[in-house]
């Protein structure tokens, strides 16, 4: 936060003579002076002054009110969790044991689960965001630019169950019959491990493709902005060198905007990890890692919405705190990571 | 670094670089913004377009190279020729043009990239030379810029470190680059303190050697300093064009002698 600088306030008078100045030129009994001049002046300057201090006290009681949340969630969950993550250890990260009758718990599939899930989110949904929005920035005629970004925008509002209920009844169909089969057989990827096995439908690439479905639009909003951002001095300046609208595109446009693309791509990554609802619906919900994208899985997210009102021992309350726990330590390491990458990006470029 | 020179005279290294203009009028959607110029710009010259702001001058400057054409309503009639070839003709290749044809801007704009990747960025997507090649170039551009000496050292630093008038010659040198006939500048000095504007005069001093400089001013005294010819545009016509001596001294239109002497404008 910035500070109001001294300048802002009105300098008191300080000598002497400015403060006898309106005696003097008024002729008036000192007395009156007292009264009507700096002197009447002066409690009304350190009102101000007091404004000041406390309206700066109040800004930044606002301003650390927000870490201050985010510092008690940490705890707070830590907290709740730590009985599990006492109790099981570094197992809890890599044991895919998950047995609440016996009180046995590791979370390892979920958090790969959880991982993969956001990384094939990725994969699919940033080309094709990035696509749109150069279309819509650089290519679109005007008339059909505010159309598209408004349903663009709109993608963005659905609520994530719609979005789980719509891969329910017309992704997973897909997904089973059509680009499963499509990738292991006809593209023969099922030679590898990732793409072999039977196509049930609900699947970690399932939840991938509409984890991608709900994370496109903010890439491409946040991209579509950043491009139109660009000055237009830097396109004119690649175009006046000979430059094909494409060559301008990628070798001037994109480089200057890469750092705000970037942060789209980790606004999309935050919202990836996190989500709840849709995933669930999707990803079959069964604690297991397997190789096959073909296989039923689990997330971080789902885990905890599917057990917790389900949960009757403390331990297995404990155990899906200790998950939301890493959850939140991985969102912010992510998240650190990626904001980190963006200010060297920055800093590369701008230096 | 450019091509091999036939000519026996060292003083004109090439021939090319001719432009002439016949009838030529634009409009921006419904306003017409250039009205029926007809103007010769000699080869290893400098003609300065000068003019109250919006006459047109960087609407016609912007045309010879055709950087115009890309805002959408743009439109014109009448022809330019580059050595000859109409360069509005169909089938002339616009990316060619702007290599023959460099342009500098008002506010200088370099790539946020180094400062050796901003002056190879057009060899790099147009000749494609092999990099000791490139090196080669990169050189001899950053020295007829006159900014070789003081970015020899670190030419991989960011251009966005340099000040003002380095990066406005790193733009010039970045445009020259491409080994053009023609070098346009939109203003290039207005945004720069005294004495980085004396270094760029000086430059298009050096450079008129080599190439037809056309160039954009609201500085008179830039324009009588530095041009060869001169040509006044007020309301998107061409009011007078001549020797830039003559036109100063003696005006022989009322209109440019009412804006030389600072009546309007």
């Amino acid at each position: 936060m910035t500070f109001p600088s001294p300048d802002s306030t009105p300098p008191r008078p300080s000598t002497p003579e400015a403060r006898a100045f309106p005696t003097i030129s008024l002729g008036l009994p000192s007395t009156a002076a007292t009264r009507q001049g700096p002197a009447r002046r002066m409690p009304s300057i350190e009102g101000s002054v007091l404004a000041d201090r406390i309206y700066r006290l109040a800004l930044l009681f606002f301003a650390l009110c927000v870490p201050a949340l985010l510092l008690l969630i940490f705890i707070e969950v830590g907290r709740a969790g730590w009985p599990a993550l006492h109790e099981f250890g570094f197992r809890f990260l890599t044991s895919s044991t998950w047995d609440p009758v016996k009180g046995d718990f590791g979370a390892a599939p979920a958090i790969v689960g959880t991982l993969l899930t956001s990384f094939i989110a990725l994969v699919i949904a940033t080309p094709l965001a990035l696509g749109a929005a150069i279309f819509l920035s650089e290519f679109s005629p005007s008339w059909l630019r505010q159309p598209v970004s408004f349903f663009i925008d709109l993608l963005a509002a659905v609520p994530s169950v719609v979005y789980g209920l719509w891969a329910v009844f017309f992704l997973l169909p897909l997904m089973r019959t059509g680009v499963m089969p499509f990738l292991r057989d006809t593209l023969h990827l099922g030679a590898t491990p990732f793409f072999s096995g039977p196509a049930y439908g609900p699947s970690v690439l399932s939840a991938g493709m509409i984890l991608a479905i709900m994370i496109l639009p903010y890439i491409a909003a946040v991209s579509r902005e950043v491009l139109l951002a660009v000055p237009r001095a830097q396109r004119e300046a690649a175009l006046a060198l000979g430059a094909t609208r494409w060559e301008a595109i990628t070798g001037a446009v994109i480089p200057y905007a890469r750092t705000g693309i970037l942060g789209g791509v980790i606004l999309g990554l935050g919202r990836a990890l996190g989500e709840t609802m849709a995933v669930t619906m999707v990803i079959g919900n069964r604690h297991e890692i397997s190789a096959s994208l073909f296989a039923p899985g689990y997330t971080m997210a789902s885990l905890i919405a599917n057990e917790f009102s389900e949960a009757t021992t403390d331990i297995h309350i404990s155990a899906l705190m200790a998950v939301g726990f890493v959850l939140f330590v991985i969102t912010l390491v992510v998240n650190g990571i990626a904001r980190w990458m963006v200010s060297r990006m920055g800093a590369e470029v701008h230096a | 670094m450019s091509a091999p020179v036939t000519s026996p005279d060292a003083g004109a290294l090439r021939q090319g670089g001719t432009i002439d203009v016949e009838q030529f009028s634009f409009w921006y959607g419904k306003t017409q913004a250039l009205f029926d110029i007809d103007l010769a710009i000699a080869p290893r010259e400098v003609t300065a377009l000068i003019g109250p702001s919006g006459c047109g001058k960087s609407t016609f400057l912007r045309s010879i190279n055709r950087l115009n054409e890309l805002i959408p309503g743009a439109r014109r009639t009448g022809v330019i020729r580059l050595d000859g070839e109409d360069i509005y003709q169909k089938g002339m290749d616009v990316v060619t043009l702007r290599q023959r044809v460099g342009m500098v801007f008002q506010r200088w704009n370099p790539f946020p990239k180094s400062i050796y990747d901003n002056v190879a960025y057009g060899p790099r997507i147009n000749a494609r030379p092999r990099p000791a090649d490139l090196d080669v170039i990169v050189e001899s551009s950053l020295r007829r810029a006159a900014l070789w000496d003081e970015v020899k050292d670190r030419l991989g630093a960011s251009a966005l470190a340099l000040s003002g008038g380095q990066q406005q010659r790193l733009c010039i040198a970045r445009a020259l680059a491409n080994d053009p006939e023609v070098l346009l500048l939109d203003e290039p000095a207005s945004a720069l303190d005294p004495i980085a504007t004396q270094k760029v005069e000086e430059l298009v001093y050096e450079l008129k050697r080599e190439l037809t400089i056309v160039i954009v001013t609201h500085n008179l005294q830039q324009a009588a300093r530095i041009s060869d010819r001169t040509a006044f545009f007020y309301l998107g016509k061409l009011i007078e064009v001549g020797g830039t001596q003559r036109l100063f001294t003696s005006p022989s239109e009322e209109r440019t002698e009412a804006y030389i002497t600072g009546r309007f404008g």
